[in-house]
């Protein structure tokens, strides 16, 4: 009824919007940067390929399990239940290379049988999420806490609730092998590294170039008008969802190659959180409607370095985690400040 | 302005030049209220009127910037709407507020419980609820939960929650738009027998029948204004329509207009709907459109012209009736299948349903086109630029360039674009929801001579707006809505201001009984 609210927003306010706009999107870069500027002088030997090492492969999957979630974001929704489809994946992918099941006699058959049908599980999960969602029009936050609670407990159940211990070299080549070694220079980059940086550039372009990625950005910045325009809502919805669930999958194969073993109890424990956090100091809109994958990659590693910086110089994990959720508190702020 | 008899006792109520404004647009020009006791009093007026602002105002869920009010004898002051329910004023909205799983003590009780040493006291409670539910006749098993019970009911509850023991004004905002004749009839009994206890009633809706059957005086706004305050036996009905339309009854003649020559290129039937019904609000419409034509619905705020639109175009579901497209059938059941056919649709709420905030102009231009500018899911990003530049230019959007956000522009240009979102499409049929309201006259003369411009180049429109005056000079044809149902349809020369506000008001067995008897 009130003619205000039809009314654009005076051109002031949005120019200050844009300016925040700005200011975050420098900011996490810039963060980023001062970080690693701080590292240079104060901590020892952070200018090692060590360093880089440790840390990319430590941020990888958090990256991984971050691209399903910034798209998810994305659309204006959540996924709550990625730790718990890493489990699930982590969990029947060696049941299946360990012949628990059926004889696979060639043992690269058999692991790439696992792996395929590891991460295409945990994407059917996820499309089970974006079903329960679209299908009852369920909150977000409560479609994906049933399988954030029951995911855990499918994995157990598959597993019986063990350790299930490996040691298969043609599997953990995902968490433990290395690509481009140069001998006596380079040990090669980390293949979970790799498919980080591939997954990061094809998300991004997909989000910048595609159809798909201009309906999904439609839908988090205003659903009803992006229905009205014959977006396919329900259908994007549980695409993304599903996609979430593919990155679930795969990061969940990555954890249990570095532990040797898999823990249905452990695997991606919160993970959730520590990919929502990425997504929002990476300056992704929680609400939904503008997303920024390299910021989620940024975001993660801001995160990640911050924990490292203060555990080199000698600050218990607990007050890091203390920083962790300032940086989060931040963000979110900042967020707050450019909608206002 | 009229002056109505005015009550021989002192006013309960009285609002006096109330302002207001919304960031910088007035809502409320020295706009006022009075109310005697025991009186029900009606508030009508278009969309935008100002009606909800008044209301907000008096019940402190918004301040004023002007104006007094005094209630009961006394300066009155509400700082919020518990506040005004603390002094004697209650609200009663649309939809209910309650909370349908708990019983009916706890909904009536609900932040004034009985406490005994420290602990709810149920009996008094439920004591309570039931001598108060009992002074509107309703006698109910107070323990079960609300939900158990039938609408009219629950909103019987609502109204003796609202009410409670010391009301003494009651503000109903179109307290009948969720229920059938039965529970109105029901309410209306609630109504009188509130009035034979001294309280008084301010009714709001748009249903005119209603107002006659209930009301004793009426106050009309305008454009933030009171234009007028009568006794409601004291006015017609066509005088009541020709006030909120702000058109002098006296005065009204057809006025020609440059529309003439039109009819020569109107041809085949495009659209054909048959007895269309749907919800609360849509009962038995029918109506066409030819190609090159524009067909305007008229009709009062809650006539059904909305709700209809978004049943041809698939936005809400279709209860009974039949659409037909070129002479094949219609069955849109999402958005998508309509304009797979080749129906656009504007909505009259451009921020809420029309544009993508943080997407660029050229973004939102192109998302209805989308699905054709990509090949292999990738977007043609050279086709986008050029048919995004086109548009831009034919409509005149006044922008920075193409990679602006839409939520920069000015409301005229928004709604431009939003257009360009349609007319890319090469659409059969557009479907025009107030295409013009909240812009300013330059974008809307712009706007509407489009329109025209379209419907010269073959293209089918519907179009709906609150404005009279558009509908009956911008349209071939003029299909009137009344309370849910096609109550009349006028050809462009015969579509008077009379004509037409006759069948919005009355309807046509009303209309033959006036006639007869004047």
């Amino acid at each position: 009824m009130s003619q205000a609210r039809t009314q654009s927003p005076p051109p002031a306010s949005a120019a200050r919007v844009d300016a925040i706009a700005a200011i975050m999107r420098f900011s996490t870069l810039g963060a980023l940067i001062a970080l690693i500027i701080f590292n240079v002088f104060f901590t020892n030997h952070f200018l090692a390929m060590q360093t880089l090492d440790v840390n990319l492969t430590q941020v990888a999957t958090i990256v991984i399990v971050g691209v399903g979630m910034t798209l998810v974001i994305a659309t204006g929704g959540i996924d709550l239940s990625v730790g718990s489809l890493m489990a699930i994946s982590g969990a029947i992918a060696p049941i299946i290379f360990l012949n628990k099941v059926f004889n696979i006699g060639e043992v690269h058959v058999a692991v790439a049988v696992a792996m395929i049908v590891a991460v295409l599980l945990a994407g059917a999960f996820g499309w089970f999420n974006g079903w329960l969602i679209t299908r009852f029009r369920i909150q977000p936050i409560i479609g994906t806490l049933v399988l954030f609670i029951a995911g855990r407990g499918i994995a157990q159940v598959m597993t019986n609730g063990n350790l299930q211990p490996f040691k298969l070299d043609a599997f953990q080549w995902i968490g433990l092998g290395r690509l481009f070694a140069i001998q006596d220079v380079y040990r090669g980059l980390p293949i979970q590294v790799a498919i980080m940086i591939v997954l990061v550039i094809a998300a991004a372009w997909v989000l910048k170039r595609s159809l798909f990625g201009r309906q999904i950005l439609a839908i988090g910045g205003n659903e009803r008008a992006a229905r009205l325009s014959g977006v396919p809502v329900a259908q994007v919805k549980r695409w993304v969802y599903c996609i979430s669930g593919l990155c679930a999958g795969l990061a969940g194969l990555v954890v249990i190659a570095i532990n040797s073993s898999s823990d249905a109890n452990q695997v991606g424990l919160g993970m959730e959180l520590d990919a929502i956090a990425a997504v929002a100091v990476g300056g992704t809109l929680l609400s939904g409607g503008r997303a920024t994958i390299t910021g989620t990659l940024i975001g993660a590693l801001i995160i990640q370095l911050v924990r490292y910086t203060m555990l080199a110089n000698g600050v218990p994990d607990d007050v890091a985690k203390l920083a962790k959720a300032g940086l989060i508190v931040a963000a979110v702020w900042l967020q707050g400040q450019g909608r206002a | 302005m009229t002056s109505a008899t005015s009550p021989s006792v002192s006013p309960l109520l009285s609002m006096r030049s109330i302002s207001k404004a919304f960031g910088g647009i007035p809502a409320l020009a020295a706009a006022s209220l009075e109310v005697a006791p025991g009186e029900v009093h009606a508030l009508i007026g278009q969309n935008g009127a100002g009606k909800s602002t008044m209301i907000k105002i008096l019940t402190g869920y918004v301040g004023r910037d002007e104006g007094e009010i005094s209630f009961d004898g006394a300066a009155f002051d509400a700082r919020s709407p518990q506040d005004a329910q603390h002094k004697g004023i209650s609200t009663i909205y649309q939809e209910i507020n309650l909370v349908p799983f708990r019983s009916v003590t706890e909904n009536i009780c609900l932040g004034r419980e009985s406490r005994r040493f420290g602990l709810l006291d149920w009996k008094a409670m439920h004591e309570q609820a039931r001598t108060l539910l009992s002074r509107f006749k309703i006698d109910l098993d107070v323990r079960k939960p609300l939900l158990r019970f039938n609408t009219a009911t629950q909103q019987m509850v609502a109204i003796a929650r609202a009410i409670g023991f010391k009301a003494k004004l009651v503000i109903m905002d179109e307290p009948t738009s969720s229920l059938d004749e039965r529970e109105v009839a029901v309410l209306f009994d609630v109504i009188r027998q509130l009035k034979s206890e001294g309280v008084s009633v301010v009714f709001v809706s748009h249903k005119l029948d209603e107002l006659y059957e209930v009301c004793d005086r009426v106050t009309i706004m305008r454009d933030g204004r009171t234009v007028r305050t009568a006794d409601m036996a004291a006015i017609g009905k066509l005088e009541l329509v020709a006030s909120m339309l702000g058109r002098d009854i006296a005065q009204v003649a057809k006025s020609a207009t440059a529309f003439g020559d039109r009819h020569g290129r109107i041809g085949d039937v495009v659209l054909t709907a048959d007895h269309l019904s749907a919800g609360h609000k849509v009962h038995d419409v029918s109506f066409s459109v030819k190609r090159g034509e524009i067909a305007g619905f008229a009709g009062l705020l809650g006539a059904g012209r909305t709700e209809t639109a978004r049943m041809v175009f698939g936005a809400d579901p279709l209860r009974s009736g039949s659409l037909s497209l070129d002479g094949q059938p219609l069955v849109p059941r999402e958005p998508i299948d309509s304009i797979r056919r080749g129906i656009g649709f504007s909505s009259e709420d451009r921020k809420l349903e029309g544009i993508v905030p943080e997407m660029s102009v050229s973004e939102n231009l192109t998302l209805a086109l989308m699905p054709q500018l990509t090949r292999a899911g990738i977007v043609d990003e050279a086709k986008q630029q050029a048919i995004v530049e086109k548009f831009i230019q034919r409509l005149g959007v006044k922008c920075s360039g193409p990679g602006q956000k839409i939520r920069e522009l000015s409301g005229g240009n928004q709604q431009k674009v939003l257009l360009a979102r349609w007319l890319a499409m090469n659409p059969k049929l557009l479907i025009l929801d107030e295409p013009t309201r909240g812009i300013d006259v330059g974008a809307k003369a712009e706007i509407q001579s489009l329109i025209k411009e379209l419907a010269d180049q073959g293209l089918a429109v519907l179009m709906i707006s609150s404005e009279l005056e558009e509908v009956l000079e911008g349209s071939d044809r003029v299909f009137v809505l009344r309370e849910g149902r096609s109550v009349a349809e006028f050809p462009h020369a015969e579509a008077s201001e009379s004509a037409v506000m006759t069948a919005m008001a009355h309807g046509d067995s009303d209309l033959v009984a006036e006639r007869s008897a004047s």
